[in-house]
């Protein structure tokens, strides 16, 4: 029986659909079967991320209103055989769908693959209520900005309320030389203010952008870049292994050891 | 300290992540206050049974919110006391 995690934040544009897609690579590598589904009805952008927008024939709705089954719906990745895309529909609306609709569904699909992965869109009306209604387990992603970490705030709350028991928190775009001088919220200071658990901290990285902007993730090469690595990290992590975070303080330039040595560094 | 601290404590500015975290404590007890008001309404129900041992309050005229007062949360309760007890029940 597989396990159904959605991905969630609150604020848009902090990095679910990327985390999405790039904890379903990693999972893949790690021999696992796994079906994306794009619950963002309306604003399709999973299938672009994943660069599978030319294949798309049939959505989530065409599924939960019965004009196909879930198998006809689903997307093969390019490259990784056991990874599946289940689009949103792009013109119709969130009512489309219903959270016992998309209960039955992750039923079904948990009979077949060892991870559901949600990509859940922003606010918390009934398209949140939609995406995390099947959900097993839920990833809150957060940038280190006040507004995301408030929104989070508020999403941990209505998670808690819909009684989803198992939830950790992502933290996105961290810029390590940005905390060191002061002037971004580092872990320890988000953590405190959301007594939450931790899952994962993602670098800002620009690999991000250049393998989205092929369709591509970076996770699929871990050693290549910072965030790949920390994705793979992550998916270790729910595999059950213990992985500590990353020191992203480490590896400075000598420039910057040498500021910290005379005393312009934080 | 180093310069950039010591520039700090001159200006007389804070590095914009304290200033950050502190707007964010700020506003989340204000949020959880007002995303849960049965979360206030039960605290008025305990805060009067606790009361209630001394003094005998009028819950009509019991007013308890969550404001903000000069950089601080302030959660304030207003009890009508309608009259004191004579001895303390233990
Ligand atoms: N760690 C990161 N480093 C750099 N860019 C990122 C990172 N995470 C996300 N982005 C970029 O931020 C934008 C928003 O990300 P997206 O995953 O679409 O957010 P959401 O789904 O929460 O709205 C995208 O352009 C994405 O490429
Ligand atoms: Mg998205």
């Amino acid at each position: 029986m597989g396990e159904v995690i959605v991905i969630t934040s609150g604020k848009g544009g902090v990095g679910k659909t990327t985390t999405t897609a790039n904890l379903g690579v990693g999972l893949v590598l790690a021999k696992k079967k796994v079906v994306l589904i794009d619950a963002d009805i309306g604003l399709r952008n999973l299938d672009v991320v994943m660069g599978l927008e030319n294949r798309i024939v049939y959505d989530l709705v065409d599924v939960v209103e019965g004009h196909c089954r879930v198998k006809q719906a689903l997307i093969r990745d390019k490259r990784f055989e056991n990874l599946f895309l289940l689009p949103a529909a792009q013109t119709r609306d969130k009512n489309a769908v219903s959270p016992e609709q998309m209960k039955k569904l992750s039923l079904e699909l948990k009979e077949e693959y060892d991870f559901i992965l949600v990509d859940c869109p922003a606010g918390i009306e009934q398209g949140f209520r939609n995406a995390i209604a099947g959900a097993d387990r839920a990833l809150i992603v957060t940038t280190p900005e006040v507004s995301a970490v408030r929104d989070a705030d508020r999403i941990i709350g209505l998670l808690e309320a819909a009684e989803i028991k198992t939830f950790h928190l992502i933290i996105n775009r961290l810029r390590p030389e940005m905390v060191k001088r002061g002037d971004m919220l580092d872990i320890d200071d988000i953590l405190e203010i959301l007594a939450i658990d931790l899952i994962g901290v993602i670098p800002d990285d620009e690999k991000i952008i250049i393998s989205t902007n092929r369709g591509e993730q970076v996770a699929a090469n871990a050693n290549d870049s910072p965030a790949g690595k920390a994705y793979t990290n992550i998916v270790r992590r729910l595999l059950g292994e213990t992985v500590p975070i990353m020191d992203f303080y480490q590896n400075q330039s000598f420039f910057s050891r040498l500021k910290k040595f005379i005393g312009l560094g934080g | 300290m180093n310069l950039r601290a010591l520039l700090a404590a001159l200006t007389g500015r804070q590095p914009s992540k304290e200033v950050a975290k502190e707007r964010l404590r700020l506003v989340l007890v204000h949020d959880r206050a007002s995303v849960a008001p049965e979360f206030l309404d039960k605290i008025k129900e305990e805060m009067i049974a606790v009361i209630s041992k001394y003094m005998e309050i009028d819950e009509s005229n019991t007013v308890i919110n969550m404001h903000h007062a000069e950089g601080t949360a302030v959660l304030e309760a207003n009890l009508a006391v309608k009259k004191i007890k004579r001895s303390v029940n233990t």
